[in-house]
């Protein structure tokens, strides 16, 4: 595991603080980096991560935007090529497509096409997640989209912790870095030292150990993996956790060490499971521990189906703890 | 279309004769780029600029060697206008390893820092964000610079234009944007694809606009100057139409274009409207130059584009190792 083991007791905070934190330290250490963003500034967004950075760093480094997601995104490719960090805020994970032309073929490319002269480091932080009760434009979680385009990165934090040294990470890497916050977990709270620390961008996380399965989870699936292998442990199955933190890039190994003691893996993620991270992270462990597996990888992934808005529609759009349980008994069974 | 002559000074007249050379390097180099692809010794395409080429050096010299440009599809122009190489430019257009993207990006998507090109794109109106957003670190880092954002009569179909111009305007953005209207967006004439009038896209978002006569080099210089130094004065952004024409087809594989438009429109433009002639004959008209100081110019210039070429056909190709170099930085 990563935290490390203090004697002290380390401060509680939610995932939205660590996030809010990350970004007030980057900005500090480093003046160019700045955040654009609609409702960011006084409103400090929508889910008030940013609630303070305004008064602190002042408007010319807290940008309120107008609506325009492809025109700010632009202005950040603009600004990253020419010395600045910037940090793009885009409200919603589901307007990620109007970004698509900036992100995909301009950030990605940038670097590649003018033979490694131009730079492109920026961060564009979004949202992913269902269950909010926003229906079909406002819950998605859309990430795999990013994944499949050389040149970008792209991160999913699942605690306070981690947030917080992936964010720090995101904004001093060279690259356009997508991060993807689950809003249902802003308020999640988790163990954040003080001091200063960052996590690669590439090294998985092993969030608990165990023999019989390998549950490879992201973002708030890990809360669920982790909420069934308490359970699968009642019944007598070791469970062990991995978080990839960041799918591109991916950490196969420590993937790969995982499954060869275990031989057995569940691969969850709040995304489509049709041609999604699911699916990668599902051929990455057949096509390198095949030999070791007692039995076939299985997805669990969000339902394919526009996320409804009715509550009991939308809750089974979801995987559960149970869903996992069920999955993992048949499995060892 | 004769303005009256701009005031000559010794200061005007290097800046016209250097302006007549920018666009004959660019002619040559462009009908080279042609010849390549006609004899398959070119990959690809290419969008050729002749016909327009008082629009990319009227506006890139009023620029300083650190301003920022972008490009589109049909960049040679703005490219070799903000100074690039001709050797470089062949290598890149040929796919060889000495090229300014090491071959990887090609006529579509010339880049280099060190004139301050953002890069050409080819996606229409792509650009407009990068170079807006370069304005913006301009402005914070107070460095003084300005960028210019060229585009085509086809990218005012863009919204991200309008979204951009719009935070310029709002942020007072050194940026001015360059519109280069040669009538056709690939093989449709305008007039179907642009309702309104052009020149009241800029106003409405607070963006003065001017309109001039993109064949006259002089003419898009003097405008351009005004409005790089507005922008460089810290009062925002501005936008220039240019009026113009593309010579050639859409690309160089554009070779029978009777179904959009017509023999006549182009003989009257190649023989009325040429840039290059125009500015040649006023010159010489005004006694700046000499019939046959051009002729050299002329000649210097496509020696210069013959040795880039032959540079560039026996350039090497990358290694094939390095296809996966410069994903990541
Ligand atoms: C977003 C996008 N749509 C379509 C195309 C295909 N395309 C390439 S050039 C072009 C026409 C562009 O017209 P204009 O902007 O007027 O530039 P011109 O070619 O006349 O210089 C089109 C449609 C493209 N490259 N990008
Ligand atoms: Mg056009």
């Amino acid at each position: 595991m990563s935290m490390p083991e203090t004697e002290t007791v380390v401060r509680q905070l939610t995932l939205g603080d660590a996030i809010r934190e990350a970004l007030a330290e980057e900005m500090r250490r480093d003046s160019r980096v700045l955040i654009l963003g609609e409702d960011i500034a006084e409103a400090g967004t929508v889910f008030k991560v940013l609630t303070g950075l305004v008064e602190e760093f002042g408007p010319d480094r807290v940008l309120d935007t107008p609506i325009s997601e492809p025109g700010f995104t632009g202005i950040a490719v603009g600004a990253a090529m020419t010395g600045l960090r910037p940090v793009v805020d885009i409200m919603f994970g589901d307007f990620i497509g109007l970004t698509m032309d900036q992100m995909v073929n301009q950030a990605a490319k940038i670097h590649y096409m003018s033979g490694g002269k131009w730079k492109v480091p920026m961060v564009m932080r979004t949202t992913m997640g269902a269950t909010r009760r926003s229906a079909a434009q406002h819950s998605q979680s859309l990430h795999a989209w990013f994944c499949h385009v050389p040149g970008l990165k792209v991160v999913l934090p699942s605690t306070p912790y981690d947030a917080k040294g992936l964010m720090k990470s995101a904004i001093r890497d060279e690259n356009p870095v997508a991060f993807f916050e689950d809003k249902m977990m802003y308020k999640l709270k988790g163990p954040v030292p003080e001091e200063d620390y960052t996590i690669p961008l590439g090294a998985a996380d092993v969030k608990r150990e165990g023999d019989d399965i390998t549950i490879v989870a992201t973002s708030s699936m890990v809360q669920v993996a982790l909420g069934a292998a308490g359970r699968l442990a009642e019944r007598g199955i070791g469970a062990e956790v991995v978080d990839p933190r960041t799918l591109w890039p991916l950490d196969e190994t420590t993937i790969l060490e995982s499954v060869r003691k275990t031989s057995r893996a569940i691969v969850m993620d709040e995304g489509y499971g049709r041609y999604g991270v699911m699916a990668e992270i599902a051929s990455v462990i057949a096509e390198q521990a095949f030999f070791d597996l007692e039995a076939p990888v299985k997805r669990i992934g969000a339902m394919h189906v526009p996320i409804p808005f009715s509550p009991p529609l939308e809750d089974a759009t979801v995987p559960t703890e149970e869903t996992v349980c069920e999955a993992a008994e048949a499995m060892c069974g | 279309m004769t303005q009256a002559a701009p005031t000559r000074t010794d200061a005007a007249l290097d800046r016209w004769l250097r302006m007549y050379r920018r666009m004959l390097m660019i002619r040559r180099f462009e009908e080279e780029a042609n010849d390549l692809y006609t004899r398959a010794l070119m990959p690809g395409l290419a969008h050729l600029y002749i016909g327009e080429e008082a629009v990319a050096v009227g506006v890139c010299e009023a620029l300083a060697p650190d301003d920022y440009i972008t490009s589109t599809h049909r960049g040679h122009g703005h490219c070799l206008a903000k100074g690039a190489e001709l050797d470089r430019m062949f290598a890149e257009l040929l796919g060889k390893r000495a090229g300014y993207c090491k071959g990887k990006g090609g006529s579509m998507h010339i880049a280099d820092p060190d004139t301050g090109n953002l890069g050409a794109n080819a996606i229409v109106g792509g650009s407009a964000g990068i170079a807006t957003g370069a304005a913006f670190s301009a402005l914070r880092l107070g460095t003084g610079q300005v960028a210019v954002c060229f585009f085509g009569d086809g990218a005012l179909g863009q919204g991200l234009v309008y979204e951009v111009m719009n935070m310029a305007a709002l942020w007072k953005l050194p940026v001015v944007y360059v519109c280069e209207n040669n009538l056709y967006n690939e093989y449709t004439h305008n007039s179907e694809t642009l309702a309104g009038d052009i020149m009241t896209r800029g106003p409405a978002f607070g963006v003065p606009g001017e309109r001039v006569d993109g064949q006259d080099a002089r003419a898009v210089h003097s405008a351009a100057r005004g409005q790089v130094a507005r922008a460089r004065a810290g009062e925002g952004p501005s936008f220039l139409l240019c009026d113009t024409y593309r010579f050639m087809g859409h690309h160089v594989g554009d070779v029978s274009r009777e179904y959009y438009r017509s023999k006549d429109e182009e003989s009257e433009w190649k023989t009325h409207r040429d840039p290059i002639r125009l500015l040649g004959e006023a010159l010489i008209a005004e006694q700046a130059a000499d019939p046959a100081g051009l002729d050299a110019i002329d000649a210097e210039v496509s020696a210069d584009v013959a040795r880039a070429v032959e540079f560039a056909k026996n350039a090497p190709y990358p290694s094939v190792d390095e296809v996966d170099d410069d994903v990541y930085a």
